[in-house]
């Protein structure tokens, strides 16, 4: 039995809990909507971006512990930064929680990528991973101006 | 006979011993640890229809209705014996009213296409419940699309049981077919079939049934249920996968056009025109999966030997069992609780979502489905996002239901806290 504590560590419960950034903007620059067709999850992302600066982030929708933690986390980590920190971010979030090789992040960034290490017990779960991943392909797709809500299937 | 000896049965009869019977199912033979609670969705395979499947392989098996050599005319027989033992297990009047399909969804799909597009006309109504199977809902839906039909949806009552007054007021002259549910596969709410079927009658409208929760669980009579259409599918009666049934009138089938057209399926093809077979080879395009109806016809005997009326008693028991433990848990609202409920059993746990609580049930080797169960309008009606659903099959027993309630228990703990 692999330990449920690796995947519901207590950094991942009380953001699950309570999710930091819970709420709509009202004048975002780019929004987009998250869809697990699997679990019904439902996410949008909203940005309020300044020239290729994240000025605020926030979310809202329905998910599970997972992917409420992931978007919560991710809406901490993402604030403040460029697009281009932002993907290095994720190229690294999804390396670590689908197992293969996370490949070098700039010193500055390493913080944060420590920030999101408790999602990483997603990967002993692979049925999961897409919970955790669901808010940063919305992020994405919002930065592309998506207007379809993306998909985990 | 299965692979169950005379005197196995006779003890199953005396006292169903679910946890005797497991070992008729290698499955548990190789996970002794797992607690199956997932047989709405599909059943597991007893040895009998396993073996079964390889036994025909090996011995008799050669393309049906087509060669002229011993082989062939032997696979056929063992095909067409397996349509008699459907035709006898839904006591239907005569084996050319059942069809072989790969599933309920091919059934449903068949009567939309051939008795729907055939038939209706803009303007028609068909009318479903609120506790409808996607696979129940998408082949009208699709068909109105097409036909300028109007789908007509009788809404549950307030605890999410089927409501007879309200299904009664929706029936109009306009109404030409009634589809629902036997069983519903989320709350497990037996439906008043029979009088679905007499109130449909005397509008003069006909009626299909999902079978597909029902069959592996209780007796079915299509005569004395009256109905028009029953379709369900092989893998949940713990047949192999990709096989199912559509009952079907005679007088119905003999007057819809096929669906899909192919091999198997004509009387004389010319270029300019094609006479077609009779029922059911008129809907039979193509080579049928002529071991997975051999292995269905395994898994029917398996049934058969057992008893449907004592499997109906055992899960039954085992459903008021697991009522009365969940209803009895803080912080677990369980659906359609207070109606009959058979073997199918959805339920909310206040603040986890269901699919964390899957993972930890999964962790405690209990599998349950967890999600909306293909039944989307009822979960957006419900205000659901989904639930965790536990379903049971001929092998469980209350053990089983205890280590559920622990397994909650332990989901509980860890976001409750």
């Amino acid at each position: 039995m692999m330990d449920l504590r690796e995947l519901y560590q207590d950094i991942i419960l009380d953001h699950g809990r309570h999710p930091r950034n819970f709420r709509a903007l009202e004048h975002p620059t780019h929004s987009a909507k998250g869809y697990n067709p699997l679990c019904g999850d439902r996410v949008t992302i909203y940005l309020q971006l300044d020239g290729d600066r994240i000025e605020d982030v926030s979310f809202d929708g329905r998910g599970c512990a997972i992917s409420t933690a992931a978007a919560s986390l991710m809406t901490e980590v993402l604030k403040g930064k460029t697009l281009a920190q932002a993907h290095a971010l994720f190229e690294r979030f999804r390396a670590a929680v689908t197992g293969s090789d996370p490949g070098e992040l700039p010193e500055t960034l390493s913080e944060d990528a420590e920030r999101l290490e408790p999602l990483t017990g997603v990967k002993a779960f692979p049925v999961r991973v897409k919970c955790a991943t669901l808010p940063w392909h919305a992020f994405e797709a919002a930065l592309k101006g998506d207007a379809d809500p993306v998909k985990t299937e | 006979m299965s692979a169950l000896s005379r005197r196995e049965v006779a003890t199953n009869r005396a006292h169903f011993d679910a946890r005797r019977l497991r070992r008729e199912f290698p499955i548990f033979t190789n996970h002794p640890e797992l607690v199956f609670l997932d047989s709405g969705a599909s059943a597991q395979k007893p040895r009998a229809v396993i073996e079964g499947l390889a036994e025909f392989y090996a011995n008799d098996y050669a393309n049906v209705h087509r060669g002229v050599y011993q082989l062939s005319a032997r696979s056929t027989d063992r095909f067409e014996e397996a349509r008699e033992k459907v035709r006898a297990f839904l006591n239907a009047a005569d084996e050319r009213e059942i069809v072989f399909v790969r599933g309920a969804t091919e059934a449903i799909n068949l009567v939309a296409q051939s008795w729907g597009v055939s038939r209706l006309r803009a303007g028609d109504e068909i009318v479903i419940s609120d506790l409808e199977h996607h696979s129940n809902i998408l082949p009208w839906q699709q068909l109105c699309a097409r036909c300028g039909i109007r789908l007509v949806v009788a809404p549950t009552d307030n605890t999410g049981g089927f409501d007879l007054a309200a299904f009664k007021a929706l029936l109009s002259p306009r109404t030409r077919l009634v589809a629902v549910t036997h069983v519903s596969n989320v709350t497990g709410a037996l439906l008043p079939v029979e009088r679905i079927v007499r109130l449909a009658h005397d509008r003069g409208a006909r009626v299909l049934i999902d079978g597909c929760q029902a069959v592996p669980r209780m007796p079915v009579d299509v005569q004395a249920l009256d109905c028009d259409f029953y379709a369900f599918s092989g893998h949940k009666a713990y047949g192999p996968t990709g096989t199912g049934v559509l009952y079907g009138r005679y007088e119905l089938l003999a007057a819809m056009p096929p669906w899909q057209t192919g091999g198997g399926t004509i009387e004389h093809v010319a270029y300019e025109h094609t006479d077609f077979a009779p029922p059911p080879q008129r809907f039979e395009a193509g080579t049928p999966d002529i071991a997975g109806a051999v292995g269905l016809g395994k898994a029917l005997d398996f049934i058969e030997a057992l008893g449907r009326g004592h499997i109906l008693e055992h899960e039954e028991a085992l459903t008021g069992y697991a009522v009365d433990r969940l209803s009895r848990m803080p912080g677990v609202q369980l659906l359609g609780a207070g109606q009959r409920q058979l073997s199918v059993l959805s339920f909310d746990l206040v603040g986890v979502h269901p699919h964390d609580v899957g993972t930890v049930l999964d962790q405690h080797q209990v599998a349950v489905r967890v999600g909306h169960h293909c039944a989307q309008p009822l979960m957006d009606k419900l205000g659901l996002a989904g639930t965790v659903r536990a379903s049971l099959g001929i092998y469980n027993d209350e053990a089983d239901i205890d280590r559920l309630i622990a397994a909650i228990a332990a989901a509980q703990e860890m976001f409750q806290r």
